[in-house]
């Protein structure tokens, strides 16, 4: 499939150059909020907003930062986007906003933010940034979202929050797999992805 | 045996490279060399062989378990028996047990074998012999009633991500049979702890006073300051059923009695270390006696005599056959006396101080084993620092 070399930022991220599985950022907020499908979703869609718009923001800002101040900058534009979006979460998706605690405000240290504002969009355009922070958003969320569909399916034997595995397995001696949803097993899952990742890569 | 050594000679030539069945020239070969001792040698250079191999070394541990093994499959229809109030005859209750746990038994060569052999074929490797003795320990740190498809869930997660993913037999840093247990009682907890799972009852009534309730969980749980302890049929049970093993548990653990002949068998055999089970014994005692010292009603259980600690739970078993695994363990002579000693006092530690999972042998043995390269690490660092410092003073 030929790709036009505008779209790039928006593909190279969601496989060949993913944050998680091939940059390994952003390994912290995968393993904690994975647990259920509900959050993950939410966490992904968080993260792509303020990863977009901060790299909208710095692209535009570039060429008036500093050097010696770029980080208290992009901090400064992130932190702000990071407290709308939890404000946002509080008014309308109060519950998930109680699950995701603390992750949501640990945005603002998302290895994959400071990492595509320094290496992405102090270089370039704003809508190429635009195109790359969505790109790192839905590559950063496929994985989430994989992972946190088997956790949710062998730990809880629901998908979000709706019951998948029929009552009848349960009653002939089926049991969630309580280690699924501690943390380890958010590690091993994404091993595995990594390792079927590189299997066809290789 | 002739005629069965001309059939395989006979199809060997399939199974070389070229030959029609080539992708399964492991299994051949695995198959060939359990059957007979391959004659290969080597074509160039000096090598001294040794007359042990894997595959005797396998076997000894093997022989080493079968007293427990036994023992552990009587037990069962002992308990089942006392549970019910059944005649206690040899024959049957011994056969009571073997059905029950043959299942598992089997359910783990099945699919850690299986394991075994798809890994060796992908990656061309010849079959390793480990899981010979992983298979049957396995089922005996395991309650009886532990369903089939958990322990299969839980030794083909031990088998490919403690082991193969390390490059198989002989390259694994944990002890994969205690990664299969620690796997079941943190995915299945309700199954691997409690009243339900020690004793099989096999769908009977149980006899008034009955508790399943191994004698561990019930010190762990029981009233501060008393030291007493019943059996499944609600009578007390002394020192001397502890050591003999009459009582519920996992069940290849509970006779020390056993286990001290398999600790005979392994080191007269010299397959086991015995710097790691004295140093292993040595620090548990430390560890008992700092906590029967200052015992406090808040941990029931360091109101145990020091010494009856060593007959409880699975710690004999676990500093015997577990903490010695020679892949897992330290390999210098002086780790392995640090690393005995921290497993039996960090064994101790958990089963005082963790009165929601009193059964720490094996966090100790799994958590040691991930600190055994450190050990061996800082005393050959070491070693070689005192010996630069001699050359030093001498030139």
């Amino acid at each position: 499939m030929k790709i036009s070399k505008s779209l790039l930022p928006l593909v190279t991220p969601l496989s060949k150059d993913n944050p998680v599985i091939v940059q390994v950022l952003g390994i912290c907020s995968a393993l904690a909020v994975t647990a259920k499908l509900e959050p993950a979703i939410v966490m992904t869609i968080s993260v792509t907003a303020v990863l977009a718009l901060a790299n909208v923001i710095i692209s535009a800002l570039r060429n008036t930062i500093p050097t010696s101040i770029r980080i208290i900058v992009q901090l400064v534009v992130v932190a702000a986007l990071v407290v709308v979006v939890d404000q946002v979460l509080k008014a309308f998706a109060y519950d998930v906003s109680k699950q995701l605690s603390v992750f949501i405000g640990l945005i603002i240290t998302n290895c994959i933010i400071m990492g595509r504002l320094e290496a992405f969009a102090l270089n370039n355009r704003p809508w190429p940034a635009f195109l790359d922070g969505i790109g790192n958003g839905l590559g950063y969320g496929i994985i989430l979202v994989i992972v946190a569909f088997f956790r949710e399916l062998l730990g809880s034997g629901t998908l979000l929050g709706c019951q998948v595995i029929p009552q009848w397995c349960y009653e002939h001696g089926y049991a969630n797999c309580g280690l699924m949803i501690l943390p380890p097993m958010a590690l091993i899952t994404v091993a595995c992805i990594i390792w079927v990742h590189n299997r066809k890569a290789s | 045996m002739k005629g069965l050594k001309k059939q395989i000679d006979r199809i060997r030539p399939q199974f070389e490279p070229g030959g029609r069945y080539e992708k399964l020239h492991s299994v051949f070969d695995g198959f060939y060399t359990f059957l007979f001792t391959p004659n290969d040698t080597s074509r160039s250079g000096v090598h001294i062989h040794d007359a042990n191999d894997s595959k005797r070394t396998m076997i000894t541990v093997l022989l080493a378990l079968l007293p427990c093994c036994l023992f552990g499959m009587w037990n069962i229809g002992y308990q089942n028996a006392l549970a019910t109030g059944l005649p206690t005859n040899f024959i049957p209750l011994f056969f009571y047990g073997l059905f029950a746990v043959l299942p598992q038994i089997l359910t783990a060569y099945i699919v850690g074998l299986g394991i075994e052999f798809v890994v060796a074929q992908m990656r061309g490797h010849e079959i390793q012999e480990g899981f010979l003795v992983s298979g049957l320990l396995i089922p005996m740190i395991c309650p009886v009633e532990t369903p089939c498809w958990m322990l299969a869930v839980a030794v083909a997660f031990a088998v490919i991500f403690a082991k193969e993913v390390f490059g198989g037999t002989g390259y694994n840093f944990l002890n994969v049979a205690l990664v299969t247990r620690a796997f079941l009682f943190f995915a299945y907890p309700s199954k691997m702890s409690g009243d339900g799972v020690f004793v099989s009852l096999n769908g009977l009534p149980a006899v008034d006073g009955y508790t399943g309730a191994t004698p561990l969980a019930q010190l762990a749980s029981g009233t501060p300051g008393s030291v007493s302890i019943t059996g499944v049929d609600g009578l007390p049970v002394s020192a001397a059923d502890l050591f003999w093993g009459l009582v519920p548990g996992s069940w290849g653990e509970t006779s020390t009695f056993c286990i001290l002949i398999g600790a005979a068998i392994l080191l007269i055999s010299g397959m086991a270390s015995w710097k790691i089970m004295i140093s292993g014994v040595v620090g548990a005692l430390a560890m008992s006696f700092i906590g029967h010292a200052w015992a406090s009603p808040l941990y029931p259980i360091t109101f145990v005599n020091p010494f009856e600690q060593l007959l409880l739970g699975g710690f004999a078993f676990a500093i015997v056959f577990m903490a010695t695994d020679p892949v897992t363990a330290c390999r210098t002579s002086t780790g392995k006396w640090i690393y005995g000693f921290l497993i039996g006092a960090v064994a101790m530690l958990i089963r005082f101080y963790n009165t929601g999972y009193p059964e720490g042998a094996m966090l100790a043995v799994l958590l040691l084993n991930c600190f055994a390269p450190l050990i061996d690490w800082c005393v050959v660092e070491s070693n070689v620092k005192r010996r630069t410092r001699r050359l030093k003073s001498i030139s």
